[in-house]
């Protein structure tokens, strides 16, 4: 036989007992050629083209996991930011556009469709205001439109003003759905990448092709298994062992992105490597940490074990694939990890510690409850700090942050499915108002003048 | 004819008549066994089977939900995936 027979277990059990998933296949749709100055034929145009290519990818990802028995979680589309192509409207056209969007995800069987937001790093268009402004109506009367906002980038700067705006932003959202629950499909943004995979960040980007399929892979069981095997060993050889793993499931993701791809006729865009964790226990990047020895995750140590883990993930990813893109980074969603759940139970992982995290290689403050009475201001503070760090250190960070009315610190909320479950979070009750509000734009750091 | 070339796997309690169900079922599909291993690992009874499916009407559905009665009735656990994801994993 070609394949030793531990060869072939090693596979089947990361399917059969670790996990192993791709998480998400996501196909960017260029919606810019569905412009029409009458809105309702603009509305048939998005319509049509996004169920005809969601059925269709329903269908084909469908046929893969049968092909190769790996589960594929999650089938998602993204759009052209919806500012973009709702410029020469009139008013009401961002909102008329989301439930278009959403009456089509629904129709097509995609659970979240992403890409009702703007990129306002610089300044704001008339049209970006008003998508801005429509965010908790458009969140709250949508049941899988997600939607994202970049405000910051490193060559722009941070546009303050769009931060000041979205402080009250996400409370409004917050306060129109049960616990807060519309803030799960908003992410604000630094540096957000233009073909990012996963929700609810996801959108087509303006230098994309007309259609682009991202695919995010999965695998904290597999790399957690891994990292139970060795225990002993040294963390130059635990780097080598994860990164093993990490080229063994790119291939994997990369295979099947590619296959799905050619299926439908479009062209392949990226395979994100950011391990994805999910409710179920043994799923949990906290886990990974946690096998290597750190006693709870958000302990001293963590930073530098979770840098480990990512840096390893990084190099195995890049040398299965080409294309590696999206974050490709660590997600460590508060409420949609286990393990990140249980550490904030404990005691041991504070709002603080996650933001140190995102430093080294997460890529934002994830899926985070904090009180709902938590001023807007202090919520647009949190959201420039975290921005502030992916715009020095020239990398992506976001924040989705759920303010849960009527909730405290260390209240208990449960958001259904995979969205998880948590414990609000305890946030700093010294106000930082005075900074906020003087708005205006945050220069650009001199390390973007790299020409 | 081109292969088509799968790996069908077994994990479960040794006991007679494994190999004999399984390779009943893909011969009435018209599938060729091109090579079988089996030992057991860490206390289980492993089973892997290489199989051709170019000369098959039936695909790799239709034989899952075949082997979902045998799973059933053996206490077997039984995954069928396609040869290219071995490759794209194990050979550089």
């Amino acid at each position: 036989m070609e394949y030793s027979l531990d060869e072939v277990m090693e596979t089947v059990r990361m399917t059969m007992y670790h996990n192993f998933d791709i998480r998400t296949v996501t196909l960017g749709i260029n919606l810019k050629d569905c412009i029409d100055p009458d809105i309702e034929s603009f509305k048939s145009n998005v319509y049509d083209k996004v169920t005809e290519y969601g059925k269709r990818l329903v269908h084909e990802a469908g046929k893969l996991e049968d092909k190769y028995g790996v589960p594929i979680i999650n089938k998602r589309i993204s759009v052209t930011p919806v500012s973009l192509i709702v410029e020469s409207c009139d008013e009401d056209a961002p909102l008329e556009i989301a439930k278009t969007l959403d009456r089509a995800a629904r129709d097509a069987n995609i659970d979240f469709i992403g890409g009702y937001g703007a990129l306002v790093q610089k300044g704001m268009t008339r049209a970006d205001a008003r998508l801005i402004d429509s965010l908790p109506e458009a969140l709250s009367s949508t049941e899988r439109v997600c939607a994202f906002l970049n405000v910051a980038s490193t060559v722009s700067g941070m546009n303050m003003d769009a931060v000041i705006k979205l402080g009250s932003i996400i409370k409004d959202i917050a306060g129109r759905t049960e616990n807060g629950i519309g803030c799960t499909k908003f992410a604000v943004f630094s540096n957000a990448p233009e073909d990012n995979p996963f929700m609810a960040g996801a959108f087509h980007g303006v230098g994309e092709p007309d259609f682009s399929l991202n695919i995010g892979i999965s695998g904290p069981g597999v790399v957690r298994s891994v990292v139970e095997k060795n225990r002993e060993c040294d963390l130059t050889e635990l780097s080598e062992v994860i990164k093993r793993t990490a080229f063994k499931i790119t291939r994997a993701g990369e295979l099947i992105g590619r296959e799905l791809a050619s299926n439908m006729d479009v062209p392949f865009g990226i395979v994100d490597i950011s391990l994805a964790s999910t409710t179920k226990v043994g799923d949990s990047v906290a886990g990974i940490v946690e096998m290597m020895g750190i006693g709870k995750m958000g302990a001293p140590g963590s930073t530098a074990a979770l840098a480990l883990l990512i840096d390893a993930v990084k190099k195995g990813g890049a040398m299965a694939s080409g294309n590696v893109g999206g974050l490709s980074g660590t997600f460590i969603p508060v409420s949609e990890d286990s393990g990140m759940n249980e550490a904030v139970k404990k005691g041991a992982l504070s709002i603080e510690k996650l933001e140190a995290l995102t430093a080294v290689c997460s890529v934002g403050l994830d899926m985070i409850a904090i009180p709902g009475d938590t001023p807007a201001e202090t919520i647009s503070a949190i959201v420039a700090d975290e921005l502030s760090i992916g715009v020095v250190n020239a990398k992506t960070t976001g924040v989705r942050l759920i303010p849960v009315p009527g909730k405290i610190a260390g209240d208990y909320v449960n958001f259904g499915g995979l969205l998880g479950e948590t414990y609000v979070m305890d946030i700093s009750t010294f106000s930082s108002r005075d900074f906020i509000m003087r708005g205006g734009r945050m220069p650009a750091p001199i390390t973007s003048m790299r020409n | 004819m081109p292969k088509d070339l799968v790996f069908i796997t077994v994990i479960g309690k040794d006991q007679k008549g494994i190999i004999a169900r399984l390779s009943n079922a893909v011969f009435r599909h018209n599938i060729n066994i091109e090579d079988l291993n089996q030992k057991v690992m860490e206390g289980y009874f492993v089973m892997t089977m290489l199989a051709d499916m170019a000369e098959s009407k039936a695909s790799i559905s239709d034989l899952k939900k075949e082997f979902a009665e045998i799973e059933k009735q053996m206490d077997l656990k039984i995954q069928v995936q396609h040869e290219n994801i071995f490759k794209a994993m194990h050979r550089v």
